[in-house]
């Protein structure tokens, strides 16, 4: 519900956001399907064995790797969830946010420092007799991975699902004395089946394209995912049209893979709780309160145990000569400064789509045309997904060289691919956000004449501010921690600190990268918290929403 | 009619909405300086003759009059309509005082002259010295008091209601109407109310528009309305 004119600019503004996003997709596939080298054979002769046991292991990896982190977060987003009150929750959700924050190749140091050959649990495995050391290094090591980033990120969706649940249905349940696996049937199941189908698709899909992880813990080409392999074949092969066929391979697999999730995927319930503080009456005694306990433990000691390890091995490392290093300075700067370039893009971008995608949909019956952008535009961020990072890179590669050097390029193309990978993010967080926001403002801001600076300055940002700068924390995050992008184009002058810590640990000098791992991550760490709303938030909300 | 087609605050000409496979029509012609209740069922189009009047929402067909003007394609802020709706009504994260200060000047460039009317608008609505108190310390009578304070300070010659008393005890109701009453007959504004307490039919209005699956099927004075027990929907309404 906005002015006539406001709404036609929203809407180029919006178009044009959409259609930037969708030329730099576009061309850099584009390149890629267009690229042509004397030599080259007819494409059917690609397909070859080699290819094909990358694509059954990439769905391979990602199918378990899914199924792993769901059925871990089940119980630890049900435990979280009836436990309302115990000091330091709000950590435990803090900690869970952490390794969607934490750089892929910090988090990949503190596995190998708990489940590595020389790790923890080896250690302590050896200690009381076994000597059959569990092995990091490919497929088990791969999923151990991807249940520390993605068990979090479940458990994190479904808790809100869960919070979002009436009061009522918790006070009607204890009424009628319902028993917890009678209010996991009717009440929480429900809930959490509902969310599955967007949950699974979204961690398939990261493991699918799952990067940094894979070239550090895959330990081979027997564990190699398409997009290890795409690197593989540009940088050190310098094969392109291996990269070629192995990119169109990893498109086809996320497009079918989108397309399955979309029919799958149920529209989502809005949730219309009362806002005020909820009470459990269920899970407060005996049997239930232990196994939340147990199960709240485990989640921690997973997630925190190779935290710690990076944190100790990190000290253990010279800080002082790492902070003075003029090289590490320069990456350091370099880092921030394309994190909070492509962070600031990506939450304005995505900001004004959903901005034009409301005043899209805003009339009764919108236009054909106006439908047309509106899914388009929550289309984008499957887009975004559907050609990922390092595929981009790949079709921009080829595209650029012709143009000479390909450094030069570096920054720009480093910040945009970034943008991009945060987009999806991003826009999950902003999209309900604004969503409730309009809901509740939009009618009253249109009959006072509230519009454009007036309303982004007095009723907009003081009720955004929160998820945007959420958005952007993730969205920084990201970028900083990001290697993808930066594994194609990084060179001599433009070092990022990924790219920093990831050439000292193939040079072997750990102890360097222990220690730059642990300053990467204590950036993320900040970015995180600042991102994270607390408790304190929270209360001031729900009394916000009573208004 | 000719009477009233001259001196109406609004006119609906055949306005048909629709709603999927649900048809709203409209036809109905509201006097100067009236206030018409809006009752029936739940769903039966009530709150969307507001926002066609209020312009949240355009007509497939038919047109709306304002004061005599023809209103399509005018945005809510540019029709002279203030609208109270049940529920947020004030801007959680902003006083009272600005609250009110947005209906003088959205872009909130507020001098001594302003500051006084914000200040006698909230004497008006019994709430003098609130200025500075954020909407979710205030009680939901209050609030609505604000949002009337509001309206006042806009000066806009018709107002428009959404059960602005549903979520309020029946004692604040009553205390309620009687001080929009009062500021009716100072500022000799048409008000247009949807209520579902023939309470507020009996206390409030001039006369009575009856809505029943998205027809107008009854617009008469409120004594005879009340009279009213051939037609069941109405019998209904007033619990007979």
């Amino acid at each position: 519900m906005i002015n006539r004119i406001e709404r036609r600019w929203t809407l180029a503004a919006g178009v044009l956001c959409l259609g930037g996003i969708v030329l730099f997709v576009c061309l850099a596939a584009a390149a890629l399907l267009a690229f042509d080298e004397p030599g080259m054979p007819n494409g059917g002769a690609f397909f070859d064995a080699y290819v094909w046991r990358v694509a059954r292991f990439t769905l391979l990896q990602a199918s378990l790797s899914t199924v792993l982190s769901i059925l871990f977060a089940i119980p630890v987003a049900r435990a979280l969830a009836r436990q309302t009150a115990f000091p330091g929750r709000v950590w435990v959700i803090r900690l869970m946010a952490l390794p969607l924050g934490l750089p892929a190749l910090v988090a990949a140091l503190g596995l190998i420092g708990i489940w590595g050959r020389q790790g923890a649990l080896n250690t302590a495995l050896a200690a009381i007799g076994l000597d059959q050391p569990v092995s990091i290094y490919g497929l088990s090591g791969i999923l151990v991975a991807h249940v520390f980033f993605n068990m979090p990120l479940a458990a994190r969706l479904m808790l809100s699902g869960l919070e979002r649940i009436p009061g009522e249905y918790w006070l009607v349940g204890a009424n009628l004395g319902m028993r917890p696996l009678s209010i996991f049937r009717f009440i929480e199941w429900p809930v959490i089946r509902g969310l599955l189908p967007g949950i699974a698709g979204l961690i398939f899909m990261l493991c699918a394209t799952s990067f940094t992880l894979v070239l550090t813990l895959g330990g081979g080409p027997a564990a190699s995912t398409i997009e290890v392999a795409i690197y593989q074949a540009l940088r050190f092969d310098f094969d392109p049209p291996r990269a070629i066929v192995l990119s169109l391979l990893q498109i086809i697999v996320t497009a079918v893979l989108l397309v399955a999730i979309r029919f799958l995927t149920p529209k989502a319930d809005e949730g219309h709780g009362g806002g005020r503080r909820v009470r459990r009456f269920d899970g407060r005694h005996g049997f239930g309160r232990g196994g939340d306990w147990l199960v709240i433990a485990l989640a921690v000691l997973f997630l925190a145990l190779p935290l710690g390890s990076v944190v100790s091995s990190g000290l253990r490392s010279d800080l002082f000569r790492l902070v003075s290093d003029p090289m590490v300075q320069r990456a350091l700067a370099t880092s921030l400064v394309i994190a909070l370039v492509s962070g600031l893009f990506c939450v304005i971008s995505t900001a004004v789509m959903i901005r034009a995608r409301q005043a899209a949909l805003a009339r009764r019956r919108p236009s054909t045309a106006y439908r047309g952008l509106a899914a388009a535009i929550s289309a984008s961020s499957a887009l975004v997904l559907l050609v990922p990072p390092v595929v981009l890179g790949a079709g921009w590669f080829l595209l650029l060289r012709p143009f000479g050097d390909i450094t030069t390029f570096a920054p720009l193309l480093v910040i945009l691919i970034n943008m991009l990978m945060a987009l999806p993010f991003v826009y999950r967080v902003l999209e309900p956000a604004m969503a409730t926001h309009s809901a509740r403002t939009a009618r009253l801001a249109a009959s006072l004449g509230l519009g454009g600076w007036h309303r982004l300055r007095l009723i907009d940002w003081p009720g955004l501010r929160k998820p945007v700068l959420m958005a952007l924390s993730f969205a920084c995050a990201l970028s900083l921690g990001d290697l993808g992008a930066v594994a194609l184009f990084g060179s001599q002058d433009m070092v990022t600190l990924p790219w920093l810590l990831y050439s000292r640990m193939a040079s072997y000098r750990s102890t360097d990268a222990a220690g730059l791992a642990l300053f990467l991550g204590l950036v993320c760490l900040v970015l995180t918290i600042a991102g994270t709303p607390s408790a304190a938030n929270d209360d001031h909300r729900r009394q916000d929403d009573v208004a | 009619m000719t009477l009233l087609e001259t001196n109406s605050a609004i006119r609906l000409r055949d306005v048909l909405i629709q709603f999927g496979r649900t048809q709203l029509r409209f036809d109905c012609a509201i006097g100067k300086g009236q206030i018409v209740a809006v009752t029936g069922a739940s769903g039966s189009g009530k709150s969307t003759l507001l926002n066609v009047v209020a312009g949240f929402e355009t007509p497939d067909t038919g047109s709306v009059e304002i004061l005599g003007e023809d209103v399509a394609g005018r945005d809510p802020v540019e029709r002279p309509v203030s609208v109270i709706f049940q529920e947020h009504n004030l801007f959680s994260h902003l006083d009272a005082g600005t609250n009110i200060g947005l209906g003088i000047d959205p872009s909130l460039k507020l001098g001594v002259k302003e500051r006084a009317k914000i200040a006698a608008a909230l004497g008006r609505v019994g709430l003098d010295g609130f200025g500075k108190r954020l909407p979710p310390t205030l009680s939901g009578g209050e609030r609505q008091r604000v949002a009337l304070a509001r309206a006042l300070v806009r000066r806009k010659p018709i107002l428009l209601l959404d059960e602005p008393f549903a979520a309020l005890d029946p004692g604040l109701r009553s205390g309620m109407s009687s001080l929009l009453l009062d500021l009716h007959r100072q500022e000799n504004n048409t008000i247009l109310i949807i209520t579902h307490h023939p309470d507020d039919v009996r206390a409030l209005a001039d006369s009575v528009l009856f809505l029943d699956e998205g027809r107008i099927i009854l617009h008469e004075p409120t004594a005879q309305f009340l009279d009213h027990t051939d037609i069941p929907a109405v019998a209904r309404f007033l619990g007979r």
